[in-house]
Formats: C-alpha cells, sequence, structure tokens
C-alpha cells in the first residue's frame, strides 16, 4: 500500500525519558569518579574495580547474545580463553606491544568464532547451549596438550613482556585499571548506540518472537551470526584483558565454565535479562554477594545459587525487570515515543 | 501474482496440504474458507516460508520462492498477519509497526516513522501508538497483527482470522479499512470464519479440507455448492 508522506508530520518523535536524563547525570557522576579513582582511591579499590568493569563487560555482551539473540550460550570461555591465549602468545613470541596485541587478540578471537558459529549455528536452544560448552571444552583440551604454551599447567607473561608495558607495577596496574575502564564503558556505550539503531528494533524484535520478526522482513539468521561475532570479539578483549592483569593463564582457568559463564549467567538473569540496566545491577548484585559472604566459603555459592533459583522463581525479570514494572521506568533510552 | 503448483506438506502420515494448486491474480481479493485443521493456516505458513515444503512449486510474481527465507519472501512483498497474534510484547505498538516498516518495506527510520504513523491511523491504533504490545486485548493484538504486516507495504497481504470476536460495528469498520486496501491495489488472500465479513470483500472463494481444495469459484456459487454443505452443514447429499 503506497500513500502519499504529507510535508509537515502531524508527530514527533520523542526518544528520551525524564529518568534517563536523571540517570544519565548519574553516568557522568560515576564516570568522573571512576577515572579519577587512581588518584583518590587505594590499589585494592582498583583491584576491585578492574574486576567489576570485566565483569560487566561480559556480563552485557552474555545479555546481547541470550537476551536479545536468543543465543543462550554456556561456551563463553571459550573466547575468554582464546582471547588470553591469543594475547600471551602474541606478547611473548612475536613481541607485538602489548596494547596492540590486546586488540588483535579480540580480531583473533572473532576469526575463531566464524567456524565455531558455523558448527554450533546448525544447533538450536538446548542443543545450542550444549554445543557451545562441548566447543569450549575442545578449545581447553586443545590447548592443554600444547607444551610451548606450558600444557595443562599454563604459562606465565615474560618478565620482559611485563616491563616493556610499565616499568613499576603501580603503572602497570593504572594502565589495567585504565584499559578495564574503557573496555567496560566502550561495550556499554557500543551496545546503547546499537540498541538504539534500528539495529536495536530488529534484535528486540527478535527477542520477543522470532517468527513475527522474520515474517516483517528482520534477517534474522544474520542478525543472529553479527551478535554472535560481535560478542565474540568484545570476550575475546576481556579474556586478554583479564589475563594481562593476572599476568598467568591454563587452560583450566582461561576456560573455566564456572568463572567465566555460571557467574556471568548468574549475573545477568538476577539483575534482569533482555535489557541494559539489568547487567549492571546484576554486577553490583554480585560483588555486594561476593563481598558480604566472602568468609563464608563454600557457603558462598550455595547461596549464590539459592539466590538465583529465587529470583527465576519469583521474579523470572530480575531486579530490574522489577523495577522497570513498578516504575515504569528506562534508563538507558532506547524506545521510540510518538508524541 | 502468486501461484501454488502441487503444493505438499505432511506431518508423519497427516497431510496438511495435498497436490494443493491455486492461482491468484493481481488485485485479486480471495477468501479461503474451510473447517479447523483444513490446512488453511499452513497454506499461510508454506506461501511466507514459515512452513518450509515437501514438494511443488510457490511462485509470486513469477519467481520461485518455495526456499527463500520468509524474511527475504516479506521483502519481496509477502506481508501476513498471524492466526494467534505475535506481538513484539515489550515493544510499543509504534515500535511493532517500524519493525515491519524499515526492515520489511525497506525504508529509512524517517520514512518509516511517517508510513507506520498513517497505518497507525488507518486502522485505529493511534490511541494506543506509545502502549506495550503486551498490554493490548486479544482484539488489539489482532488488529496490530493487520497494521504490522500493512507496515511492510506488502503487494499480496495474507490475513488469518483477523474478525472473529469483533462487534457489528467493528467488523464493519474491518471491512472498510480492508476494502480500502484492496481498492489501493493491494492482493488479498484471507482466511475468515465470519463468512459475512468475507462476502464484504472477496472476489472469489475457495474451500479447503484435509488439505485439498474442494471447491473454488464466484463467492454465491461456492458458498451454495455441495461441498459447502456438507463441511459446514453436515448435509450430504
Amino acid at each position: 500500500m503506497t500513500s502519499k508522506i504529507p510535508e509537515s508530520l502531524p508527530f514527533s518523535i520523542v526518544r528520551s525519558t525524564f529518568a534517563s536524563k536523571v540517570a544519565f547525570l548519574g553516568f557522568i557522576v560515576v564516570f568522573i569518579a571512576a577515572v579519577t579513582l587512581p588518584w583518590w582511591g587505594g590499589r585494592a579499590d582498583m583491584r576491585l574495580v578492574v574486576e567489576f568493569c570485566y565483569y560487566l563487560a561480559l556480563a552485557q555482551l552474555w545479555n546481547l547474545l541470550a537476551g536479545y539473540g536468543g543465543l543462550v550460550s554456556i561456551g563463553q570461555q571459550a573466547f575468554i580463553g582464546l582471547g588470553g591465549y591469543a594475547f600471551f602468545m602474541m606478547a611473548a613470541f612475536f613481541d607485538v606491544p602489548p596494547l596492540l596485541a590486546i586488540f588483535l587478540s579480540g580480531v583473533v578471537t572473532m576469526l575463531f568464532a566464524i567456524p565455531t558459529a558455523f558448527l554450533v549455528f546448525r544447533l538450536s536452544g538446548a542443543y545450542f547451549a550444549i554445543g557451545t560448552w562441548v566447543v569450549a571444552e575442545v578449545y581447553r583440551l586443545s590447548f592443554a596438550q600444547v607444551s610451548t604454551l606450558g600444557g595443562g599447567s599454563g604459562m606465565s607473561l615474560p618478565i620482559s613482556v611485563v616491563k616493556s608495558i610499565s616499568a613499576s607495577k603501580l603503572e602497570r596496574e593504572i594502565l589495567i585499571y585504565f584499559l578495564a575502564l574503557l573496555l567496560a564503558m566502550g561495550v556499554v556505550t557500543a551496545l546503547y548506540v546499537l540498541l538504539r539503531s534500528s539495529w536495536g528494533l530488529a534484535l528486540t524484535a527478535i527477542r520477543d518472537s522470532e517468527a513475527a520478526a522474520e515474517s516483517l522482513g528482520v534477517k534474522k539468521q544474520m542478525t543472529k551470526y553479527a551478535v554472535y561475532l560481535f560478542a565474540a570479539f568484545g570476550t575475546g578483549l576481556c579474556g586478554a584483558i583479564i589475563f594481562l592483569n593476572k599476568l598467568r593463564i591454563s587452560p583450566d582457568s582461561a576456560f573455566s565454565v564456572s568463572d567465566w559463564t555460571a557467574n556471568i549467567i548468574f549475573i545477568v538473569v538476577i539483575g534482569g535479562i533482555g535489557t541494559l540496566e539489568g547487567p549492571i545491577i546484576g554486577t553490583l548484585v554480585f560483588f555486594i554477594l561476593r563481598g558480604v559472604l566472602a568468609d563464608f566459603g563454600a557457603w558462598y555459592m550455595i547461596f549464590l545459587g539459592i539466590v538465583a533459583v529465587v529470583v527465576m522463581l519469583k521474579a523470572p525479570q530480575g531486579v530490574w525487570g522489577l523495577v522497570a514494572k513498578r516504575y515504569g521506568i528506562q534508563l538507558f533510552p532506547v524506545g521510540r515515543k510518538l508524541m | 501474482m502468486l501461484e501454488l503448483q502441487h503444493v505438499n506438506k505432511r506431518y508423519g502420515s497427516l497431510k496438511v496440504s495435498d497436490d494443493l494448486c491455486l492461482k491468484v491474480a493481481e488485485g485479486h481479493a480471495l477468501g479461503v474458507l474451510g473447517p479447523n485443521g483444513a490446512g488453511k493456516s499452513t497454506m499461510f505458513n508454506l506461501i511466507t516460508g514459515d512452513v518450509k515444503a515437501d514438494s511443488g512449486c510457490i511462485l509470486f510474481n513469477g519467481q520461485d520462492i518455495t526456499r527463500l527465507a520468509p524474511n527475504k519472501r516479506c521483502r519481496l512483498g509477502v506481508g501476513r498477519s498471524y492466526q494467534i497474534p505475535h506481538p513484539f510484547s515489550n515493544m510499543t505498538v509504534f515500535e511493532n509497526l517500524l519493525v515491519g516498516g524499515i526492515f520489511g518495506a525497506e525504508q529509512s527510520e524517517k520514512q518509516a516513522y511517517s508510513a507506520c504513523y498513517q497505518v497507525l491511523d488507518e486502522t485505529g491504533l493511534l490511541p494506543k501508538a506509545n502502549v506495550l504490545a503486551g498490554s493490548l486485548t486479544l482484539l488489539e493484538r489482532k488488529r496490530l497483527e493487520l497494521a504490522r504486516a500493512l507496515a511492510t507495504s506488502p503487494k499480496l497481504l495474507l490475513l488469518d482470522e483477523i474478525a472473529g470476536g469483533l462487534t457489528d460495528a467493528e467488523c464493519q469498520q474491518l471491512i472498510g479499512t480492508i476494502k480500502k486496501i484492496h481498492d489501493n491495489g493491494t492482493t488479498i488472500v484471507w482466511i475468515e470464519h465470519v463468512v459475512n465479513a468475507l462476502l464484504a470483500v472477496v472476489d472469489s472463494l475457495i474451500v479447503l479440507d484435509f488439505g485439498q481444495k474442494v471447491a473454488e469459484g464466484e463467492p454465491g456459487a461456492v458458498m451454495n455448492s455441495r461441498e459447502v454443505k456438507e463441511i459446514y452443514m453436515g448435509i450430504s447429499t
């Protein structure tokens, strides 16, 4: 049906809300506080924020996959490990400057994700989830076989490389701090821009009904591939930064399903899947619980499990889902209101 | 415009499309009747690609679309409404339409804004533009199905039971909307149990039963045919 478009439109499109404007100010405050932290905070604070940043980035990326793309992967540790190992190999064996090596680690990880996607995209639903896990295990076992990488016991970043990053330990920690901050801010900003664009409409449509999205012209399969590769790139970057921070890598720590996937799923589910706010809330909750329960040993994991089960039963939309429903607010204005 | 050639689809031993042949000319409005489980919605799913045909051929404007992905068929001009509404629950009604406007009709965001505004206006959904689709009533969701399909600017519009449960006044309004779409040159295939609504719009009728086409022709003649009487009234002559 074609109809003429009137010259002066009887409406306008509004994209921000009062809450989002307030939230934007809040983000600026947090941003300033974070950027200046090395000058007023201690080294322990910095280490905590570094960890917070990569968990946040990983949670956002997993949320993009599972919450929007419907790709419930439990094998993202494959890309953490690939990113980490790619970084160690480039820095230790090929003398690639560390910063460049981090970026290239993301690229290499994405290249590995192409054949991985080809394999796992033949599966769907629960089979996809298991398939991604199996692939990650295959990567773990493969890396354990490579003796130049230290086999199963792993390898350390050579002192010469560590020294080339910076002379003192403090300087290195500050550098890693800003890298992690950049990573988290970069991922959140990129996803925000993505979700505001028409890609966001397609992703949200796929999230709500794959069949209807496809019948309205959305290229579902291509969109899913793109999301998968983007998440692999970001996850690979995370992996590089995580193991630059740790200075040591081994197959078990690099391809750990509990560290890099179980915790991340916990964060996203608790916070609220399929929203940008959810993973932020979830990461905060995760760190608070971890801090409070740090002295209780194994009880900590048991308690996290109970919290996850209760949230899934009582509030499947997560903490943010409850808040958003109750008060109708949106901190990241990705919608379009017709006025 | 649309041609089905010997299209077959079976689930196990159940034939939901049995050697189905059909031709719909451009600008035509075709009504589809048949009891529940006759394969009416399956025929739509085969045309849109939601379900893949086992054998046979589906042509759209002379192009073989039998193996194309649903999104490709949409962009070629096949728009559909689902019998059971599939709204994007956490998006507003307006955003639901934008998906069709941007990806189905391949317009820029700006163009889609105006086009979707007009569709909202024509389908009476304008007051609901900023409401989340998940909070709509069933009738509103059916209207949204129609509006969303229109937002893709289809050349062929497939409507699957959108008149059920409407009051007389609402039904008249719906008939008016569909007539207008038809008058603009859009080809329509409409599955509907509300026969008087169907007869107010369509140029011809087909009747499906057990995946087969059992009657076809001018509406009056089909309604009076032996097949329709047998299926709908249990009269066997």
